[in-house]
């Protein structure tokens, strides 16, 4: 039993070096894409105090509408210009109907409502696209589909290049995003209120435009997030739950922090895959990427209560 | 008038503390009772028991059990789901395998077993707070649930993996089971439902009840003025947890009658969360409230559309609802966007075209099942926005305003 859990993974690792390559590939491929859904909380959180469980269905959203328009017969390319403008729409309508008239309100009135934005997304997704599967617009869309065979340690190592495209299209995302944070004026004004929204205000920022503006970028993210798990598993409303995996993220790296949520997306996709190949499936009879991420935040906060680069949480009476 | 509290005076402590201490209040209850006990099984037809008062009790109980950690003792929660999967487990197992036992005993005592679970998921929250606590409460979730369908011990070996309800007998009569009657079945929620609700009512108007208050508004001044935070978190987590997992008891013996792992996934728990915020955080009867809002909805929209229930001949009565429905969004978006000029014109155009359109126009019941989720949603926004704490609010509104009738203060 011991050799199981402590001794044997260990030696399989080392035994099969090009497998464990292979699986430490993968999961970087899904904690970028976890990195990319947890940017988005983080960023509307740092912005609005809302913690927004809707940008995951914003997800499958982003998918369908661009499927859907594809569908309809517009040119590929064009319908991902389309689907941006239906997500800056969808960012201003749900600024105008439902944050405005929320302000002020406690933390959790406002979780209850982005809840509320997600099934009435899922409703409306449905009613307009249909509930059944559909297949991402990878070929139109000329992202390269075959794969690279390498043969490190004598071994085989598979990358797709879908998954490599999804890797550096997403750590230009990031990297741009960061750009834009740190070295333009909106990005600049986005930090600000982040830091203090009183202060932000009084210096003039526009709490209206930079909300919508936040969620506009969180629908980018959630566009490039959808087209990138729709192409590895199909459009459907099941994508939903990879923007639960967000959350871990969020908590590992905390709930403000940007780096945190890269370094924590990472690390929860590079350790669930692992934990799943070495332990969960000759162990627990596998299938336990649905939880360990959650276990294993909710461990490292037992240690660290804000995560581990949010910020030291200082309470007053 | 009808609410005129003049005249009732307490002279007594003990009057001070009942539980009703206004008399129009009393008299209410009894009359919601009386319906309840008498009226409803005397004059309910075989599907208002099964779409309408078993749900609604169970859920209103479920959400009573998420209301007492969430509302009252300020922990969020997001692992309801699960925990009521872990009552429903553990009485399928008591009655599995200690046949002889009294079924509403074997009830009562599986929400002991998701007692003991909840307050081990709880011991983070004395160290995790806020949304970092609500996303902690998801690997109970998400674990508690990946367990139901791994643990093959749990659901006896089964082929299927799922929990089939046994034919129950108390007395002589079947109370669970495919033999069951829906008035037994009914009966039996009831009296569960009514048992804890008075429990619940009286532990939070009690000494553990202002400790949770006491800890939901500021957990660190509650700690200076002496209360032990680690007792009152725990107490809460237990007493919710074991509430809710009666709850999930009855939900799969007295209602659904098998369940598979997935069925206590997330779905279910913000279900439960909705009708509590709906109802309501820190109420009793706003649970009630939300239940009958949120499992009534979808199923009066299934009435009105016929599809499930009735062989309905008029079919657009659905559209209608739905156009009515879409009108009236488009006519607040376009109100909070442009003003209430442009709301206007907008909702009547859509009302005028969507008429147009649907003459001679059918619609499927998958389409319905969408609108439903929709209209859910919109709701949900909705009345966060008109009342942000909820329907048991409305009502104190509406009793205050009653009471000091015709006087506006």
């Amino acid at each position: 039993m011991l050799n199981d859990i402590f001794i044997a993974p260990f030696v399989d690792m080392f035994t099969a070096p090009d497998f464990l390559m292979q699986v430490l590939w993968e999961g970087l491929v899904s904690g970028i894409l976890y990195a990319l859904i947890a940017l988005g909380f983080v960023l509307i959180f740092r912005s609005s105090r809302i913690f927004n469980f809707a940008q995951g269905i914003m997800v499958v959203f982003a998918a369908l509408s661009l499927v859907g328009l594809f569908a309809m017969g517009v040119p590929a390319w064009i319908s991902v210009g389309l689907t941006l403008g239906v997500m800056f729409v969808l960012a201003v309508v749900i600024e105008r109907v439902v944050l405005r008239p929320l302000v002020g309100q406690p933390d959790i009135i406002l979780f209850m409502a982005t809840i509320g934005i997600t099934l009435f997304l899922i409703g409306f997704g449905e009613t307009i696209f249909g509930g059944e599967n559909k297949v991402m617009i990878t070929e139109e869309l000329g992202i390269p589909t075959g794969d690279t065979v390498l043969e490190p340690f004598d071994g085989l190592l598979i990358l797709q290049h879908l998954d490599i495209t999804v890797v550096v299209v997403a750590t230009l995302l990031v990297l741009g995003l960061l750009a834009f944070l740190n070295y333009t004026q909106m990005g600049r004004a986005i930090r600000a209120l982040g830091d203090d929204h009183q202060a932000a205000l009084s210096v003039g920022i526009s709490l209206q435009t930079i909300w919508v503006l936040v969620w506009f970028i969180a629908g980018i993210i959630a566009l490039v997030t959808g087209i990138a798990w729709g192409a590895r598993a199909g459009v459907s409303f099941a994508l939903e739950v990879i923007a639960y995996k967000a959350l871990p993220v969020l908590m590992l790296g905390g709930l403000e922090s940007i780096t945190g949520a890269i370094v924590g997306g990472l690390m929860i996709g590079i350790l669930e895959k692992l934990f799943e190949i070495y332990w969960g499936q000759p162990l627990l009879g596998g299938n336990t990427e649905t939880w360990f991420a959650f276990v294993l935040a909710l461990i490292v906060l037992l240690f660290r209560p804000q995560g581990l680069f949010g910020e030291r949480i200082i309470e007053r009476v | 008038m009808l609410y005129r509290t003049a005249g009732q005076f307490k002279t007594s402590y003990i009057a001070d503390q009942a539980l009703f201490p206004v008399k129009q209040d009393a008299f209410l209850l009894g009359i919601i009772l009386t319906l309840a006990w008498i009226v409803f099984p005397l004059t309910a037809s075989e599907f208002t028991f099964q779409t309408l008062l078993i749900p609604i009790l169970i859920y209103a109980l479920a959400a009573m059990g998420l209301n007492i950690l969430t509302g009252f003792a300020g922990q969020l929660s997001l692992g309801t789901g699960a925990f009521m999967g872990v009552g429903a487990y553990a009485c399928y197992k008591m009655v599995t395998l200690m046949p002889w036992m009294n079924p509403i005993v074997a009830i009562l005592l599986s929400g002991v077993f998701s007692a003991g679970i909840g307050v081990v998921f709880g011991i983070p929250s004395l160290r995790i707070k806020g949304f970092y606590l609500a996303i902690a409460t998801l690997a109970a979730q998400f674990f508690l649930v990946w367990l139901f369908e791994k643990w093959a011990w749990l659901y006896n070996y089964n082929a299927s993996g799922a929990i089939q309800v046994p034919n129950l007998e108390m007395f002589g009569v079947f109370v669970s089971g495919p033999q069951a009657a829906s008035v037994t079945e009914y009966y039996i929620v009831l009296f569960v439902v009514t048992l804890l609700t008075l429990l619940c009512i009286n532990l939070t108007r009690g000494n553990l009840g202002r400790t949770w208050k006491a800890t939901r508004d500021m957990d660190i001044a509650a700690e200076l003025i002496g209360i032990n935070l680690m007792k009152s978190k725990l107490t809460a987590f237990a007493v919710s947890s074991y509430v809710v997992g009666v709850a999930g008891a009855l939900y799969v013996f007295m209602w659904k009658g098998a369940a598979e792992p997935n069925v206590f996934d997330i779905p279910l728990s913000f279900q439960v969360l909705f009708i509590a915020i709906i109802g309501g955080l820190g109420s009793i009867m706003g649970n009630y409230l939300g239940a009958i809002l949120i499992v009534g909805l979808p199923v009066v929209l299934n009435v009105v559309a016929g599809t499930q229930v009735f062989e309905i001949s008029t079919p657009s009565a659905i559209l209608l609802v739905a156009l009515i429905a879409a009108a009236t969004f488009l006519f607040w978006v376009a109100r909070s966007l442009w003003g209430v000029g442009a709301a206007i014109g907008f909702g009547a155009v859509t009302l005028i075209y969507g008429y147009a359109q649907l003459q001679g126009f059918r619609i499927d019941s998958a389409l319905i099942e969408h609108i439903n989720v929709m209209i859910v949603g919109a709701l949900i926004i909705f009345f966060l926005i008109i009342e942000p704490h909820g329907l048991n609010q409305l009502w104190r509104l509406i009793r205050e305003k009653l009471i000091i009738w015709p006087f506006p203060h």
